[in-house]
């Protein structure tokens, strides 16, 4: 997931070729993949790296927050789970920036839009993980956020995309599940297990609803990229889904919503839930949440410290290739 | 940035005995050797290999998709490569 806030398109979308946009909407049209080498209007590219790329940092910077608790899980169980787990989202990260440079940019590049603060990634990343309770929420609402919106990314129209979607979206239900068997556990035991457990859904509820991005009526442009199959649900819809499918599942563990409107509608078969605050949301993307400098810091603290070893990896390629090279001279002549 | 850029890999992974090595993605590594730990870290984590291929990615050579049409439809008028261009008479029996 982490798509949210993405959905801006770009004003020189107009001025294409004609004739090639039709037969490349004709081919989206028809389902068909849309790959690298094919022909497709800039406004595509440039929607899609934004996105893909965004998604990439998402899963690298939330590695973070989960890897702040792998050194004090509370068994040699759940550290391996949650070891698993966190190098997964490293594997997710690979996966998209290996899809977005299929588009013609490079790493690097990519990288650096991290770094410099210009690329955004999900603003779920940018809350603090307290207790231990709060990794079993971040596996049951974040992992479960992620994969509603993942899913229908599968059928993404950009080949590389979809494909790198299909490969993350099995791996993501392993989060998922670990995390809700975690608070599961919790729930089940001693009172004071039971609170943290309810003190991290209270937390982690309305970020994980703001996960899905603005408000329909807020997201006016998300109608190019559903045209170009991209995007096939709108935010409320997924939000709605994620909803639904939660909702019980908190009842299960015997837990309480932190929404006070928060009712099931009879009629429409759907939970209703209270207002969102935007204006945080708002903040927190803007770079004003709780832990967005902390976050930024750690990545460019790591990308500088891993600076000598990437040099001196590739000087000592280098230096194997010259020597190869000067062997095949020596032996042609 | 000032720094040198890794060079870029595709992975192909065979999934089982007996079948084709099948792309899979692509990697970043300075050398064929680290190229070959880093496909295994990112794509194998689940058992889902038992051979990792690497090669550089600067040296696939790849047709063009304009040349779609040239290329591939000429074989859409030949239904007489397929077996069931030819009647057998049923008193045969499977062939
Ligand atoms: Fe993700
Ligand atoms: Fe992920
Ligand atoms: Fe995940």
């Amino acid at each position: 997931m982490y798509t949210q806030a993405l959905n801006t398109l770009d004003p020189q979308a107009a001025a294409e070729d004609s004739v090639l946009e039709a037969r490349f909407q004709a081919r989206i049209d028809a389902e068909e993949k849309i790959e690298p080498n094919d022909w497709m209007p800039a406004a595509y590219r440039r929607t899609l790296v934004r996105q893909i790329s965004q998604h990439a940092h998402s899963e690298i910077i939330g590695m973070q927050p989960e890897g702040n608790w792998i050194t004090r899980a509370p068994s040699l169980r759940r550290k391996a789970a949650l070891l698993a787990k966190v190098q997964d989202e490293g594997g997710h990260g690979m996966y998209l920036y290996a899809a977005a440079e299929t588009l013609g940019v490079s790493r690097e590049e990519l990288v650096e839009q991290l770094l410099s603060g210009k690329a955004k990634y999900s603003s779920i990343f940018n809350y603090p993980t307290l207790n231990w309770a709060d990794i079993g929420a971040i596996g049951w609402l974040v992992d479960g956020a992620a994969i509603m919106n993942q899913i229908p990314l599968c059928r993404c129209s950009y080949g590389p995309y979809a494909r790198a979607m299909i490969r993350v979206c099995k791996e993501e239900s392993f989060h998922q599940r670990q995390g809700y068997e975690l608070m599961l556990t919790l729930c089940r035991g001693t009172p004071e297990q039971k609170a943290m457990a309810q003190d991290a859904l209270n937390r982690w509820w309305w970020p994980s609803l703001m996960m899905f991005g603005p408000s329909d009526t807020e997201s006016v442009h998300s109608g190019q990229t559903m045209v170009w199959k991209i995007k096939r649900f709108s935010n409320d819809e997924l939000r709605q889904k994620f909803i639904d499918a939660t909702v019980p599942q908190g009842h299960f563990l015997g837990l309480t919503f932190p929404d006070p409107d928060l009712a099931f509608n009879e009629t429409t078969g759907h939970w209703e839930h209270g207002e969102i605050d935007w204006s945080e949301f708002a903040r927190v993307v803007a770079g004003d949440g709780p832990c967005n400098r902390q976050r930024l810091a750690a990545k460019r603290k790591a990308e500088a410290d891993g600076a000598w070893v990437r040099e001196a990896a590739l000087a000592h390629a280098d230096k194997r290739r010259q020597r190869q090279a000067a062997a095949w001279r020596v032996a042609a002549e | 940035m000032t720094e040198k850029k890794m060079p870029l890999w595709e992975v192909f992974i065979r999934s089982r005995n007996g079948l084709a090595h099948q792309h899979c993605g692509s990697i970043h590594a300075p050398d064929a050797e680290m190229a070959l730990i880093a496909a295994r870290d990112v794509y194998t984590r689940r058992g889902e290999g038992l051979s990792i291929w690497v090669v550089p990615s600067a040296a696939i050579v790849a047709s063009d998709p304009a040349d779609k049409d040239m290329l591939f439809e000429p074989t859409a008028s030949k239904v007489y490569r397929h077996p069931t261009f030819y009647e057998i008479p049923d008193e045969v029996g499977h062939m």
